[in-house]
Parts: structure tokens; C-alpha cells; sequence
């Protein structure tokens, strides 16, 4: 059993997220940063799918009622086992009783604690993601609300000897907040609906994360992006790092609680680790959006290619 | 006819784009059906309004997607058996008289006219179990409201654009209200499927 002391600025329980009812209405949802949630269950000896905490730039405080191991992976931040500072990248034991202190993200925005044996809600359509969009999933944490921790078999010695096993090695971490973070994309499906000058000079435009991002979106102000044509575009699937282009000329990336349709053209599609790197950016971080073309129709006006 | 024509959306998904919109359904049905058959892999098979997302692909999947749309035709056959969900409505809703007079019908002859019509799902999104319903000829379309309620009830029949609706909780809401569904639940889910209207589905709307 986990007992939340201080659920900080948003805590949800987050997994691999539901597949496969988009065609419904229902998002995917999930861990924003799949890349930690995978290397913070690695840490503890967990399938990569077991369901995590994701806590949110201000940490987590939260006391376990009985002996727990735990992994951290993710955002930046001062962790502490009661007093003592701990060893981040290394799976932990905690004693009942014992309380694991998350500090604010120094760099970063979202930090994934997996304890062994997996946070055990009941799964709503295959998952037990908080989906903050619709409403499906266990509601957000809130202080004093105590977490089921699944049956496992006692943690191997191996798994605390391993200093550079599966989920400690190669932990990169996010970018400090005062440096730019560079989201590549590839040119998305409608792509030519955004103005080409525009596009062309996408890495050069000053994006600035936005007070208004949140599991849905990492929404970008600063610089805008003119439209090549302003008819309405009929509703169509969206994805996990779309790069939609609203009105405003604000672009907005897409994160694991996107609606599953809309209707504004998407310019982009994020790689993967550009859609991890997206669910760490901090509200006010800069953000350049670099678009690397492999399609050789959007390729950016001006380039040529030379056989 | 033209062929599908197949756009990368990102690494793992393809959107299938359609000149008839109406045959989106048809091809929905046949992407979910190779997928059944264990021809092709993906995550989730999402209907638009004239497109159909094809996401968690693998390039090998693509491929083969690609060459099963080369030879798609859309047919009567995948839609047969699509089921027919028949909701009785108390047409009660406060735009019902402003809907009725936009095209210049009395507010029981706009009723007749909706009764009469089958709707079919063309996709779904907003909010689970929402369903995007098209059936209403072109001339029927109708605009969104000016300034959209801060809350819709749960169960309210709503036109806009050339759609109908019925939203499946209580939210905000920009749709013309015309009436409310009785005894139906629209999104349950410990239901399987969770969602009354899917995709395909055929409605009607009964008085």
C-alpha cells in the first residue's frame, strides 16, 4: 500500500494506455514520456507496461504502509528516502513506513515512480491510465489517497547490483529549463495547408512553451505559423505527436490525451523520442520545432535535390 | 473509380484519404476486416469525416496496406450486416423551432422529415461514444450555435453542420438542440462495446 502525503500539481496513474478503442472517441492516453515510464519499471523489475505514477514539475511525497521497492526515472529532481538522499537510476528499497520525497523538476516536467508489482487500479477498457481528456481511468491522486501494489515475487539481488542494468543505463536527461528544447517532426498530412515561408523557416521561429500545456497538448506561443489556405478541413484522426495547427497560427503538439479526431490541418508528426522529449518541456521553455522531411513532396520550397 | 490515396502521418500511421466521403465507412469495415484476418498489424483503425487513420503500423503493415487499397472497391457486401440502433426521441429540444425555421418548415414537419431519415455513423470523437451521424441531405445543413452552452444535458439530440448528434454525457456544447434521447446509454464503459453508435452503425430516430 502507497499512501499519497502530497500529490503536487497533477499525480494520475499512467501505463501503455488503452489501443484500440480510438475509433470510439476514447484517446490512447498513457504515460506522456513512455521512454521513462519503460526504464522506471525496468529499475524495479517490472514489465515496461506495468502502471506507474506520473507526477507533474512540483514532485511527489508519498509513504509506503508496507516494504516497497521502487524505481524513479524521468524529469530531473531532488529524491530523498526519509532523510537521505537517493541514489536516482537505481531501483530502492523502501521500509514500511518509510516516505520517498520527489522535489520539484530542476529539468524536466514529468517524473514516473513504478513500484514492483505495478500500481494495482482496476483497468477501465485494457488500462488503468488517467485519461484527463474523457474522464476515463482512476481520477487524478489527491493527498491521502492510498494506492494497491500488485503481488510480485521478491526483488532478485540482481536488480540492485546491476548499476548500468536495463533501466539505468543510457538515462538521458531532459534539458535544463533555461536551454531550448528541438522537437523534430516529419512533414505531416497537411503540411501544405500551413504557409510555406512559414514551414521553410520552422527551426528559426521562437516557440515558447505555453502556461496552458497539460496531458493533451504542449501548446507553443511566441511565434506563429500562417495558413496556405483557410477552408475547413474535415474532422480526421489524429496521433501521438501530431502537430496541429489551429487558428491562432499557435501550434499545438499533441500529447497521450489528444482527442482522437479534429479539424484543424496537422502540419507535423513528431518521432518518438521527440514526442518524450515533448512530455518533459517546461511551461515557458523554448522550443524549436525543426521539420526533417523524409518525403520527398514535402520537402521545404528552396531545397533542391541534386541527383 | 479513384483509388484511396495513402499519406504517411508520422512514423507509424497512414491516412487514407477518400474522394466520396461516403464510402469511408465501406472502407473503414475493410481495413478492420483485413486486420481481423491477420493480414495486417495496427493499434487503431479511426474513421473520419473523409479519411481513415490506420495508427501503430509497422513499415512492413504499410506496405501491405497499400496493396490491399490498390485493389479496394467499395461494395454493398461489408455494410450488410451493419446493425440498425433505432432511439425514440422527445423532440423537446430548444432549438428544435429555430432548426424547424431555417428550413422553412413547421416544427412537426422538421421532426417528420428526421424520423424519416437513417442515419449512419460516419465517425466518432469529442468525447467517447460521441458519434458524428450523416443522413440529412445537403440542403439540411445547419450552423453551429453563435456562443456555444457552457452545458448540453446527457442524452441531447443535436444537429450541426451537415451532422447529427447525440451527446453521450453532459459537456459544453455548440450544437443545435432538438430533442433528447429516452432510455438509451450512449457511452457504458462496462459494456462491450462501450459505445451504442460505432462507426457504420445505422440510426434512426423515432418520435
Amino acid at each position: 500500500m502507497i499512501e499519497i502525503i502530497d500529490a503536487g500539481l497533477l499525480l494520475t496513474v499512467q501505463d501503455l494506455g488503452r489501443a484500440g478503442h480510438a475509433h470510439l472517441g476514447v484517446p490512447r492516453s498513457g504515460a506522456l514520456d513512455m521512454r521513462s515510464l519503460r526504464r522506471a519499471n525496468a529499475l524495479v523489475g517490472n514489465a515496461p507496461g506495468a502502471a506507474a505514477l506520473e507526477a507533474t514539475m512540483t514532485g511527489v511525497v508519498l509513504r509506503a504502509h508496507a516494504a516497497l521497492v521502487v524505481g524513479v526515472a524521468g524529469a530531473a529532481a531532488a529524491v530523498f528516502v526519509g532523510d537521505v538522499p537517493a541514489p536516482v537510476g537505481r531501483p530502492m528499497r523502501l521500509a514500511a513506513g518509510q516516505v520517498l520525497d520527489i522535489g520539484p523538476a530542476t529539468a524536466g516536467a514529468r517524473t514516473y515512480v513504478a513500484a514492483r508489482g505495478g500500481i494495482d487500479v482496476a483497468p477501465v477498457l485494457g488500462s488503468r491510465a488517467t485519461d484527463t481528456l474523457s474522464g476515463i481511468g482512476p481520477s487524478p491522486l489527491a493527498t491521502g489517497d492510498r494506492l494497491a501494489v500488485g503481488e510480485s515475487a521478491a526483488a532478485p539481488q540482481e536488480l540492485f547490483a546491476a548499476a548500468s542494468g536495463a533501466g539505468a543505463g543510457a538515462a538521458e536527461h531532459p534539458a535544463a529549463p533555461d536551454q531550448p528544447v528541438t522537437l523534430r517532426m516529419l512533414a505531416g498530412p497537411r503540411a501544405d495547408w500551413a504557409d510555406a515561408t512559414d514551414l521553410a523557416e520552422l527551426a528559426h521561429r521562437p516557440f515558447v512553451a505555453s502556461e496552458r500545456s497539460n496531458r493533451v497538448g504542449l501548446r507553443l506561443t511566441g511565434a506563429t505559423v500562417g495558413r496556405a489556405r483557410d477552408d475547413e478541413l474535415p474532422s480526421e484522426g489524429l496521433v501521438v505527436g501530431a502537430v496541429q495547427l489551429p487558428p491562432s497560427g499557435e501550434p499545438v503538439v499533441f500529447l497521450a490525451d489528444h482527442p482522437t479526431t479534429g479539424g484543424y490541418p496537422v502540419i507535423g508528426v513528431l518521432d518518438s523520442a521527440s514526442i518524450a522529449a515533448a512530455a518533459q518541456v517546461q511551461p515557458g521553455q523554448r522550443v524549436r520545432l525543426v521539420l526533417a522531411s523524409s518525403r520527398p513532396d514535402a520537402l521545404p520550397p528552396g531545397s533542391v535535390q541534386i541527383p | 473509380m479513384v483509388q484511396p490515396r495513402l499519406i504517411p502521418m508520422g512514423h507509424a500511421a497512414m491516412l487514407i484519404e477518400v474522394d466520396d466521403a461516403s464510402t469511408v465507412p465501406a472502407l473503414a469495415a475493410a481495413i478492420d476486416a483485413a486486420r481481423a484476418a491477420g493480414e495486417i498489424a495496427a493499434r487503431d483503425v479511426v474513421p473520419g469525416a473523409a479519411t481513415v487513420l490506420v495508427d501503430g503500423l509497422s513499415r512492413v503493415d504499410a506496405a501491405v496496406l497499400a496493396d490491399l487499397l490498390a485493389e479496394w472497391e467499395p461494395g454493398e457486401a461489408e455494410q450488410a450486416e451493419v446493425a440498425l440502433v433505432e432511439i425514440a426521441v422527445a423532440f423537446d429540444g430548444p432549438d428544435l423551432a429555430d432548426v424547424a425555421a431555417g428550413w422553412a418548415l413547421t416544427p412537426d414537419q422538421a421532426i417528420a422529415e428526421i424520423a424519416a431519415t437513417e442515419f449512419t455513423v460516419a465517425f466518432c470523437g469529442f468525447a467517447p461514444g460521441f458519434a458524428y451521424l450523416t443522413g440529412l441531405p445537403e440542403h439540411r445543413a445547419v450552423a453551429r450555435r453563435a456562443e456555444p452552452r457552457t452545458s448540453v444535458p446527457a442524452g441531447a439530440v443535436a444537429l450541426a453542420g451537415p451532422y447529427a448528434g447525440v451527446y453521450p454525457r453532459s459537456s459544453p456544447g455548440g450544437w443545435q438542440l432538438i430533442g433528447t434521447a429516452l432510455g438509451v446509454t450512449l457511452w457504458d464503459e462496462a459494456r462491450t462495446p462501450p459505445a451504442l453508435l460505432s462507426p457504420g452503425t445505422r440510426v434512426r430516430f423515432l418520435p
